[in-house]
C-alpha cells in the first residue's frame, strides 16, 4: 500500500487510487526492428532489488500517467515525475546518487 | 477441577449473573467474564478436540494466542465458527458449541486417529496419498475432505453490518498496556495526533495482574489515572476491542474493531475496519508466554502459568485446587504465589534450573511452597483432565522419580515478544541469547517513503521485560515516534518504577532435556495442528533444513493461531535436531492478520447492491417491465431476451430473430463504447491504433476497424465514424469502452505525447437504439424528420437530423445483416425515443430483441465477436480479416508483432464456418480431433468451436471455429467429440451462412 505523489495534481495518492503500469522508460521498437530488439521491448523487464523506475497512472484521480523512482527494498520514494520524458530528471538522479551511491539501472547511473 | 472462588476477580461484576449455553448445557458466569473464564468457572475443562488426532483439549491461554478453545458461536444468520473463547466477552444468551468431534465432545469416533498416531507422522499425507494414482480421486480425496475443515460454515446471510473507517494520523500506538499508555502520552504531550488501540476490552494489559509500583502507586491505580489523563487530551483517540491486524507499506495500518461482538443485535456495525495512514507506529504489543514441551502437555488442565494467573486475578477462577507449576524462569513463581495467596494448594514448583530463581523463589518458599530445582515434568496423564504428573530430573531421559496426583499444571517456558507487527513490513529480528527470544533489531526497522524507520517497538514487545525498564522504554518510544512525525520534544520527568530483579532464564526446548522417544511423541509443539516434538525431529532427519519447509511439511504454525505459542519452541527443536544455532535457523515469515479478522469487516459496506455499482441504460426500467432476462456485460445488465408470459427464454430468442429478419426489431445498443477522438492529429493517432487506415475516412462516413495490442493480438473492434476533419467517434465493444479509452490515454500520454489529440469517453452521454429489419426504414419514415432513403442515407454513412421530433445522430451500420440504423439521442431522451419507436412500430410488428438474438444474427452473417472468436491469442489474420489490415501504413500497434515467425506460421488455426451433418448444434468450445495422440496420451486436436447456435433463420445448427488450415479444407468433414460420448461430425464451410452478398443490409 504505497503512497505516491501525483506530479500533475499534487495529491498524495494512496495505492488504491493508482494503477501500476510496469517498468518506465521503455524504448518502443516497431516495424523494421530486429527480432531481438522487439523481443526485449515486449518481454524483457528489470526486476531489481533496489533502485527502480516505474510507470503509474492516477487512474482514480486525474487520470494522468507518471513515473516513480523508488527503492523496491526500502520502499523509499526518490521522486515522481511526468511521463512525457524518455529519461529520469537530473535532480532525481542526483538525489538517488546521494542516498544510494553507485546505483545503476539500465542505461542510467 | 477448575473452580470459581468466592472472592476476588478484578474484571468481573458478581452482582450481574449471566446465563449462557455450551453444547446445550445452561451455564452461568458474571458480567466481565470471557467465555473462557466462564467455562473454567463452571469446571468445563474439556472444550474441543484437536484437528488431526481429535485429542481432548482444554483452554491453554487467556488471550489471542489460544490454540484450542475455538467454538462455533451463535445461530442462523449470526452463526460463526472458530471463535476464540479467550477473546469472546460473555453476554446474556451466548450460545457456543465445540468443534472437531463426532458424535459428541465427550465421545468422539475420530479420536481413533490418536491411537493411530504412530502411523500418522509429519508428512504422512504426502507419503501416503501419492500411490496408487487412481486412489486419489475416489478414496483419498473424499476421506480427506470429510475430515478436513475447522468448524462448520455458516449457511445463512450474515445479519450484521460492517464498516470501514479511514484515518490519517501522526502516531498509532498498538497495545493498551502500561507501555502503550505511556508511549501514547509521551507522544501526545508534544501535540502529535495519537490513536491508541487495545485488542481487549480493558486497559492495562498484564501489569495490573503482575503488580508492582510506579511512581509510588500500585500499577493498576497508576494505569487508571493514565487512562483518565489520555481520555481528556483532545489529540488522543482511544479504542478498546480494536486489534491492529497488520502493518503495511508507507505507514498503512489496519485496525479491526469488534464494536458489537459483546452485545449482538445492538444498533450499529458489528465490526469496523480502521484503514489508517500513520506517520509513525509504536508497537507495544507485549509478549506471549511459551509452553514447555513435555509429554501430555496438551491434557486439559495444563495451562500457561500466566493464563492461570490471569484467570485467578481477573476472574477469580482457579485452574485447579491442587496445582503443579513447572518453570524455567522466575516469572512462573508469580503464578504459584498468586495461587497460594488465593488459598489454592500448590503441590510443587518444578524449576528446571539447578539453582532455581531469585527473590520470587524466596517469597514462594516463605509462603511454604515446596520447590524442587533441577526437576521437570516427565509426563502428564489424565485423558480428558489432568490426573497425575510424573516428576523427573530435568537433565535426563524422563525416568520417573515420583508420581503426584493433581488437577492442574501451570507451565512457563519463558516469554516471547510479540514481534508480528514489527515484522509485517520488513522489520528484522535479532536473537537475544541471554533472554532466549527474538526481539526487534532497532537497526533494521521497516522504512517508509522517506527511507526512514516508521515502526518503533516499545516495552516487552521490544524485549524489555521488567516493569521499571518497560516504563522508560515506552516513554522513549513515544517520544521518538512524535519526533519522527515532526513534533518538538520537551523535557519529560522520569517515571520511577520499583525494580524487581530476576534470575536469568534457562532455555528449555524439551522437557526433560533428553526425553526418550515415547515422551517426545506426546510432547506437543503446535496444539491446533497437532505437531509434536517428534514430528519436527522427523522432518529434520528427512532433510528439511529450512524452517519454512519444515513448517509446511509438518504444518507447524500453520493453524489459525499462526503458531503464536508454538513457533519458537518448534524452531528451537529444529535447530537442535539440525545441530544449528537458533538464529541460524531463523523464524518463519510473520504475515497479517495478527489474528483472524472477519470477512464481513474486510468487505465493509461493499455487499449486496453496493458491492459493485450497476450501470443502467436509459431504457433499463422499460426492459425490466417487459420481461428482460438479464445478462451481465461488464458492469451493465443487458437483456438476453424479452420473454413473454408463458414463453421460454429459448423460444423468445427464436421469435426475436425471426421477427427482426422479417419485420423490425429494436436493440438497446447504449452500452457500446463511444469514444470521441479529436484534434489536428486525430487521424494520425487512429492510424496507429487501428489496423486499418482511418485518416482516409471521409467526414460523414463509417468504417469498421480492428484494434490490436503490441503483441499483435486482437483486443477490440467497432465502427468508426468521422464527424469532421479533426473529429472521430470510435465505437467499441460494451466491455471494452473503459479499457480502450485507457489504452488510448496510455499511448497518448506515454508514447505519442507530441500529438495534439484528446480522447473522451462519451459512452454514457448517449442512448443508442438499433432499428433493424426490412421494415426499419418504413418505421423511421413514419416517425418523420430526416431523409432516411437509400439514396441520401447509404450504408456505412451517418447523419445528424431529427426523427419524430428528437434530435438524433443516426448511423447506417449493421451487425445483423439487415437494413439497420443505429440512432443515438442524448441519454435523457433515450427512454422517450425508445417508447416512441415502440408505439410507432406496432403496425410493422416491432419487437425488442436481446443479446442472444444479436449473437445469432451476427453468427449467421459470419461476423466475429470479441471474446468468442478472440481470446487474447488471436490475430486478425486468424479470422480472415486481412482486408481490414492496411498494407500501406508504416506502423500500427501490432504490426511488428504480426511479423513474428509464430504469427506467420501457416499452421495457425483459422476461422471457418461449421455445419453438422445432421443439423445438430455443436457443443460450445468442443475440440476437433486429429489422428494420433500427443505425448500425454490425449487425442491430437486440429481445431475448436468458438461460437455455436441454433439458427431459426436456417433451421439448423451453425457454428464458427478455428481449424488447422481451415480455409483450404472447405467441404471436409471433421469430428468433434462431445463430453457425453457422442461424436459430432461437421463440415467445414464458409463462415457467412446468410446473405453472403449483403443485399439485405445495403437496400
Amino acid at each position: 500500500m504505497l503512497t505516491l505523489e501525483c506530479p500533475y495534481c499534487g495529491v498524495m495518492a494512496d495505492e488504491t487510487e493508482l494503477t501500476a503500469g510496469g517498468e518506465a522508460h521503455l524504448k518502443r521498437f516497431g516495424p523494421g526492428s530486429s527480432d531481438e530488439d522487439f523481443e526485449a521491448y515486449l518481454f524483457e523487464r528489470e526486476n531489481p532489488k533496489g533502485v527502480h523506475f516505474e510507470r503509474w497512472r492516477h487512474s482514480h484521480g486525474c487520470g494522468k500517467w507518471f513515473h516513480a523512482a523508488r527503492n523496491t527494498m526500502t520502499l523509499e520514494v526518490y521522486g515522481t515525475y511526468p511521463a512525457q520524458t524518455s529519461e529520469p530528471p537530473v535532480e532525481i538522479r542526483n538525489k538517488i546518487s546521494g542516498i544510494a551511491p553507485g546505483w545503476s539501472w539500465r542505461l542510467f547511473k | 477441577m477448575s473452580v470459581r472462588l468466592s472472592t476476588g476477580g478484578r474484571l468481573i461484576d458478581r452482582a450481574t449473573e449471566i446465563s449462557f449455553s455450551f453444547n446445550g448445557a445452561r451455564l452461568k458466569g458474571y458480567a466481565g467474564d470471557t467465555l473462557a473464564s466462564a467455562l473454567l468457572g463452571s469446571d468445563q475443562m474439556l472444550v474441543g478436540r484437536s484437528f488431526k488426532y481429535h485429542r481432548p483439549r482444554g483452554i491453554v491461554a487467556s488471550g489471542a494466542e489460544e490454540p484450542n478453545a475455538l467454538v462455533n458461536m451463535g445461530e442462523g444468520a449470526r452463526f460463526e465458527p472458530n471463535q476464540r473463547a479467550t477473546t469472546t466477552e460473555l453476554f446474556a444468551g451466548l450460545s457456543a458449541t465445540s468443534q472437531n468431534h463426532w458424535p459428541s465432545l465427550e465421545f468422539d469416533v475420530g479420536a481413533l486417529n490418536a491411537k493411530l498416531s504412530r502411523f500418522l507422522p509429519a508428512g504422512f499425507y504426502y507419503k501416503m496419498f501419492i500411490h496408487p494414482r487412481s486412489f486419489w480421486k475416489h478414496v483419498y480425496e473424499p476421506f480427506i475432505r470429510q475430515s478436513a475443515g475447522l468448524g462448520r460454515a455458516p449457511d445463512s446471510e450474515d445479519a450484521d453490518s460492517y464498516e470501514h473507517f479511514h484515518l490519517h494520523t501522526d502516531v498509532v500506538v498498538v497495545g493498551g498496556g502500561i507501555a502503550g499508555l505511556l508511549a501514547a502520552r509521551a507522544a501526545a504531550v508534544t501535540g502529535a495526533k495519537v490513536l491508541l488501540m487495545e485488542q481487549t476490552a480493558h486497559w492495562g494489559g498484564r501489569a495490573p495482574v503482575d503488580g508492582g509500583l510506579v511512581d509510588g502507586q500500585p500499577v493498576g491505580d497508576y494505569i487508571d489515572a493514565l487512562v483518565r489523563e489520555l481520555s481528556e487530551m483532545p489529540n488522543v483517540t482511544l479504542r478498546l476491542r480494536c486489534m491492529a491486524s497488520g502493518v503495511y507499506d508507507h505507514g498503512y495500518l489496519l485496525g479491526y474493531e469488534r464494536v458489537r461482538d459483546h452485545q449482538p443485535g445492538a444498533p450499529g456495525p458489528r465490526h469496523r475496519l480502521w484503514r489508517v495512514r500513520a506517520k509513525q507506529i509504536v508497537t507495544a504489543t507485549g509478549a506471549i508466554e511459551r509452553p514447555l514441551s513435555f509429554a501430555g502437555n496438551d491434557v486439559p488442565g495444563v495451562m500457561l502459568a500466566s493464563a492461570v494467573r490471569d484467570y485467578l486475578v481477573n476472574y477469580a477462577v482457579s485452574a485447579g485446587k491442587r496445582v503443579i507449576v513447572a518453570t524455567n524462569n522466575d516469572d512462573g513463581y508469580r503464578t504459584a504465589i498468586a495461587l497460594k495467596q488465593a488459598g489454592q494448594e500448590v503441590l510443587r514448583i518444578l524449576d528446571a534450573r539447578e539453582t532455581g530463581g531469585g527473590a520470587l523463589m524466596a517469597e514462594a518458599r516463605r509462603l511454604g511452597i515446596r520447590i524442587d530445582c533441577g526437576r521437570a515434568i516427565g509426563k502428564v496423564s489424565g485423558g480428558k483432565r489432568v490426573k497425575k504428573v510424573q516428576i523427573c530430573a530435568y537433565a535426563g531421559a524422563g525416568g520417573a522419580l515420583e508420581e503426584v496426583a493433581c488437577d492442574a499444571v501451570a507451565m512457563s517456558g519463558g516469554w516471547s515478544p510479540v514481534v508480528h507487527l514489527w515484522s509485517h513490513c520488513g522489520g528484522k529480528l535479532t536473537w537475544d541469547a541471554e533472554q532466549a527470544y527474538f526481539r526487534p533489531d532497532a537497526t533494521r526497522a521497516p522504512t517508509g517513503a522517506d527511507g526512514q524507520p516508521y515502526v518503533v517497538p516499545a516495552g516487552s514487545a521490544n524485549g524489555v521485560m521488567m516493569l521499571d525498564a518497560i516504563c522508560g522504554d515506552a516513554v522513549e518510544a513515544g517520544r521518538a515516534a512524535a519526533k519522527a512525525a515532526g513534533y518538538k520534544l520537551k523535557k519529560a520527568a522520569a517515571i520511577e518504577a520499583e525494580p524487581a530483579p530476576e534470575t536469568p532464564i534457562e532455555p528449555v526446548w524439551m522437557m526433560p532435556r533428553d526425553a526418550r522417544v515415547q515422551l517426545r511423541m506426546k510432547a506437543w509443539l503446535d496444539y491446533q495442528n497437532d505437531v509434536k516434538v517428534s514430528d519436527v525431529q522427523l522432518a529434520a532427519r528427512e532433510g528439511y533444513e529450512s524452517v519454512e519447509h519444515t513448517k509446511r511439511y509438518t504444518t507447524l504454525g500453520m493453524a489459525t493461531d499462526q503458531g503464536k505459542l508454538s513457533n519458537i519452541n518448534g524452531l528451537a527443536t529444529l535447530a537442535d535436531a539440525l545441530g544449528a544455532e537458533i538464529p541460524a535457523v531463523g523464524t518463519t515469515t510473520f504475515r497479517p492478520p495478527y489474528t483472524p479478522i472477519s470477512m464481513g469487516a474486510i468487505g465493509g459496506e461493499a455487499r449486496g447492491a453496493v458491492f459493485q455499482p450497476l450501470r443502467r441504460t436509459a431504457m433499463h426500467g422499460w426492459h425490466e417491465k417487459n420481461g428482460a432476462d438479464w445478462e451481465p456485460v461488464g458492469h451493465w445488465r443487458r437483456p438476453y431476451a424479452f420473454a413473454r408470459s408463458g414463453e421460454s427464454v429459448h423460444d423468445a430468442v427464436m421469435r426475436e430473430v425471426k421477427n427482426t429478419r422479417e419485420n423490425v426489431g429494436l436493440l438497446d445498443a447504449s452500452t457500446l463504447g463511444k469514444i470521441l477522438v479529436k484534434g489536428p492529429d486525430a487521424g494520425k493517432f487512429l492510424d496507429l491504433l487501428y489496423t486499418n487506415m482511418m485518416s482516409s475516412l471521409k467526414p460523414g462516413k463509417c468504417r469498421y476497424g480492428l484494434m490490436c495490442n503490441e503483441n499483435g493480438f486482437l483486443v477490440d473492434d467497432g465502427v468508426v465514424a468521422r464527424i469532421d476533419d479533426e473529429t472521430f467517434l470510435c465505437h467499441t465493444t460494451t466491455g471494452g469502452a473503459d479499457r480502450i479509452h485507457a489504452h488510448m490515454e496510455e499511448w497518448l500520454q506515454t508514447e505519442w505525447w507530441d500529438m495534439q489529440v484528446y480522447a473522451a469517453n462519451l459512452t454514457e452521454q448517449y442512448a443508442q437504439v438499433a432499428v433493424v429489419g426490412p421494415k426499419a426504414r418504413m418505421l423511421l419514415e413514419k416517425l418523420g424528420g430526416m431523409d432516411v432513403s437509400a439514396e441520401t442515407f447509404p450504408f456505412m454513412t451517418w447523419q445528424d437530423g431529427t426523427l419524430g421530433g428528437f434530435d438524433v445522430r443516426a448511423y447506417r451500420i449493421s451487425f445483423s445483416g439487415e437494413l439497420s440504423y443505429e440512432i443515438a439521442v442524448p441519454t435523457a431522451q433515450g427512454l422517450a425515443f425508445w417508447e416512441a419507436l415502440v408505439a410507432a412500430g406496432k403496425e410493422f410488428g416491432i419487437m425488442p430483441y436481446g443479446t442472444e438474438a444479436l449473437h445469432i444474427m451476427r453468427a449467421e452473417k459470419g461476423f466475429i465477436m470479441i471474446g468468442d472468436e478472440t481470446d487474447g491469442t488471436i490475430i486478425p489474420q486468424d479470422l480472415g480479416l486481412n482486408w481490414a489490415i492496411s498494407k500501406k501504413k508504416e506502423d500500427f500497434l501490432g504490426k511488428r508483432a504480426q511479423e513474428r515467425a509464430h504469427m506467420t506460421d501457416p499452421n495457425r488455426w483459422k476461422l471457418v464456418g461449421l455445419e453438422t451433418l445432421d443439423g445438430a448444434v455443436l457443443p460450445d468450445g468442443a475440440y476437433a480431433v486429429a489422428e494420433g495422440v500427443n505425448p500425454n496420451g490425449q487425442r491430437n486436436t486440429q481445431g475448436r468451436v468458438t461460437s455455436t447456435y441454433y439458427s431459426p433463420t436456417l433451421c439448423k445448427g451453425i457454428a464458427m471455429g478455428l481449424v488447422l488450415k481451415g480455409p483450404e479444407r472447405m467441404g471436409e468433414v471433421i469430428e468433434f467429440p462431445g463430453t457425453d460420448g457422442t461424436v459430432f461430425k461437421a463440415r467445414i464451410v464458409d463462415p457467412v451462412f446468410y446473405d453472403k452478398d449483403g443485399e439485405k443490409q445495403n437496400v
